[in-house]
């Protein structure tokens, strides 16, 4: 349920080797622990490494989803009992048949459905999404606009909460039981506790109206003009283009909805890379290399850290997820012209191209962060790409 | 399940109080609230103190009132939601992993499918289609959430299906049907209730997201989502936002605290199963 789910991570259940060779390939998480009952086939391809074959298997199984993908958005927007011509037009207008008919037409609304989603299709590998009914403008703009705004928060909120998140959980592990491990729990508990929307109104009150040292809502000052677009991300595209008054109101914008977005994701990180390095802490090759004289630090970072890294990207991975969900909320306190802004007035004047825009723009970014989770974990742990 | 050792745990303890208190509450809002929840007759905007606690409203209505009666509408729902998920997930899980083969993959693609949205914006558009009201914010959330409860029961079907009692069920003529429910389910159902509490806090999180965004309930009613938005419009008043938020907050809270303990106190091998689920 959570907004922390994501595809493709099994759950292999009590590391059961059955589970892991069930659904071949799609084993992620718990594969390492049962990698050991699953001998090696490397021989079994003819040539191609191991690696290769891997990630050909994921990019497969990604395509497939996104066609997916395509195919959920539609059906959703389509058999739901919503009445976008309602949501659209007029009291006088629904009133008048023949301009119903003129705007279904106009729309393909009178096509029937196999065949709206095949024009959808066709439409989708040709880069148009179609035009938006609400702003009337193509929905491919739309989103161009929208995507880097909401890439560039949700980005700089994952940094942070990398950052923060896997200090902390391997603080709490290593200080297992003492009194800061006790207070990270109850932090990271809160972290994932807080209901995004009302934490991001609270700071938006305390941070802006009433102290008033962060800037209000939108991505600059009003006054200030965007810098040239080449990525869309403000403040890269400040820097390059040398504007630094902007870049300055774009970081000092960016801060705090960065940061009300990120408490959610550096609670679920510290979470889990706490157990993720308490379960390497306790295996025997950890121990040996304590037992041999080699330094803490040496320990933490060669054999510790690079072992837990497998599950943390995982959560990496799914940290993200819900990171593109809480945009949603705290974009709307934050006045941030995102793709969380965008689905909501989308999804609420059912604005279908506008919505299946969405869906297939978020869904193929989703995708593509867990193909990168799976190739990493193809890179890192070399068990994975065996299995 | 060794129940009686978790409750010994100070978080669990302070997570159950403060559940029972909201339970409490929402049984006894009509007792406890001193103002009608939707009676429009105190001053308009009045900040927190004597005869109303937590303020007032921009229609003059008493913020402490809305909140307690709130928690009339939002624990029940969730729990409800919960359940029907734990049901709905539980039981195409169950089939997946215990039939295997082609329904194994029709159930599992689905949910794949589903996973491959953030929640928010699949539930959004499910709600905003159905129209908003509370019931189908319910409903919306319930088409993201059963996946999770799917992959798990799965797993942990998959886990015991192999298992000797379950074979031996089968060679004395058990029907599909009565050794899932006789053999499979009682050796999975620990897990599953503890993702359940650890789940009412997300729940509980996503339905009065939806509710912030309108796609939930209806204005009058108390519902704390909607209080908080409302709270927007008259953000200077800072109490109208702030109550209905920590009431959401505390509540997630306490929940998240149970689970939390509850997981520690599984046994190790199942609590692995869920373990990559839950969090």
């Amino acid at each position: 349920m959570s907004p922390t789910s994501v595809p493709s991570k099994d759950p292999e259940a009590g590391g059961n080797p059955k589970a892991v060779q069930d659904r071949e390939g799609t084993g992620t998480a718990s594969a390492p622990k049962a990698a050991g009952t699953a001998p090696p086939r490397a021989g079994r391809t003819g040539g191609r490494s191991p690696l290769a074959r891997f990630l050909i298997r994921r990019v497969l199984t990604a395509l497939l989803l996104a066609v997916g993908i395509t195919l959920v958005t539609f059906v959703l927007t389509n058999l739901v009992p919503g009445d976008p011509v309602a949501a659209n037009l007029g009291q006088r207008a629904l009133g008048d048949p023949t301009i119903v008919a003129q705007w279904k037409a106009e729309h393909g609304l009178d096509k029937p459905l196999p065949q709206q989603y095949l024009l959808h299709l066709q439409g989708v590998l040709q880069g148009d999404l179609g035009t938006s009914q609400q702003s009337h403008r193509p929905v491919r703009d739309d989103l161009a606009e929208a995507v880097p705004a909401t890439l560039e928060l949700a980005g700089v909120a994952i940094l942070i909460s990398l950052v923060a998140g896997v200090a902390f959980g391997v603080i709490a592990a290593l200080r297992r039981d003492r009194l800061s491990d006790h207070l990270l729990r109850i932090l990271s508990l809160v972290g994932i506790s807080v209901p995004t929307f009302w934490l991001a109104l609270t700071a938006f009150y305390i941070f802006f109206y009433r102290l008033q040292i962060t800037p209000g809502s939108g991505r600059i000052d009003p006054g200030m003009s965007p810098p040239p677009q080449v990525t869309g991300l403000y403040t890269i595209d400040a820097a390059l283009a040398g504007q630094w008054d902007v870049f300055a109101s774009a970081i000092g914008h960016l801060a705090t909805p960065a940061l009300v977005l990120a408490l959610y994701t550096i609670g679920l990180l510290t979470r889990f890379t706490r157990s993720a390095v308490l379960e390497v802490l306790g295996q025997d090759y950890v121990r040996a290399a304590r037992a041999k004289g080699l330094p803490g630090r040496v320990i933490l970072f060669r054999y510790v850290l690079r072992s837990a890294l497998v599950p943390i990207i995982t959560v990496a991975g799914l940290a993200f997820g819900s990171l593109l969900s809480g945009t949603v909320l705290v974009e709307a306190i934050f006045a941030w012209p995102g793709v969380g802004q965008y689905a909501f007035k989308s999804a609420t004047s059912l604005d279908l191209p506008a919505v299946m825009g969405v869906g297939l723009v978020v869904g193929a970014v989703y995708l593509v962060i867990n193909l990168i989770v799976d190739v990493l974990y193809g890179v890192i742990d070399p068990r994975v790409r065996l299995s | 399940m060794k129940l009686p050792q978790a409750w010994r745990q100070p978080l669990a303890i302070v997570g159950g109080v403060v559940a029972l208190a909201w339970i409490v509450i929402a049984l006894a809002a009509p007792l406890l609230a001193p103002h009608d929840p939707l009676a429009q007759d105190l001053p308009r905007l009045a900040s927190p103190g004597p005869g109303h606690w937590f303020g007032t409203d921009q229609l003059g209505r008493d913020i402490l009132s809305r909140v307690m009666y709130g928690a009339r509408l939002s624990i029940p729902l969730t729990v409800l939601l919960v359940a029907l998920s734990v049901l709905v997930g539980g039981l195409l899980g169950a089939c997946a992993g215990y039939f295997g083969k082609w329904a194994d993959e029709t159930i599992m693609r689905f949910a794949d499918l589903v996973f491959a949205f953030p929640t928010v914006i699949l539930a959004m558009v499910v709600a905003a289609a159905l129209g908003a009201s509370l019931a189908n914010a319910v409903l919306a959330v319930l088409v993201v959430a059963w996946p999770a409860y799917a992959r798990v029961t799965r797993g942990l079907v998959l886990g015991v299906r192999e298992r000797e009692f379950v074979i031996s069920g089968r060679l004395l003529g058990f029907s599909a049907w009565r050794s899932l429910r006789v053999d499979v389910l009682p050796n999975i159902t620990g897990p599953i209730l503890v993702l359940a509490t650890l789940d009412i806090g997300t729940a509980l999180l996503l339905l009065s997201g939806l509710s912030f965004l309108g796609l939930g309930a209806k204005p009058p009613s108390p519902e704390w989502g909607a209080m908080v938005s409302a709270g927007v419009e008259v953000f200077d008043s800072w109490w109208v936002a702030t109550f209905p938020g920590l009431a959401i907050l505390s509540v997630v809270l306490a929940f998240n605290f149970l689970g939390d303990t509850l997981r520690d106190a599984l046994d190790p091998r199942t609590a692995r199963a869920i373990k990559e689920r839950a969090l």
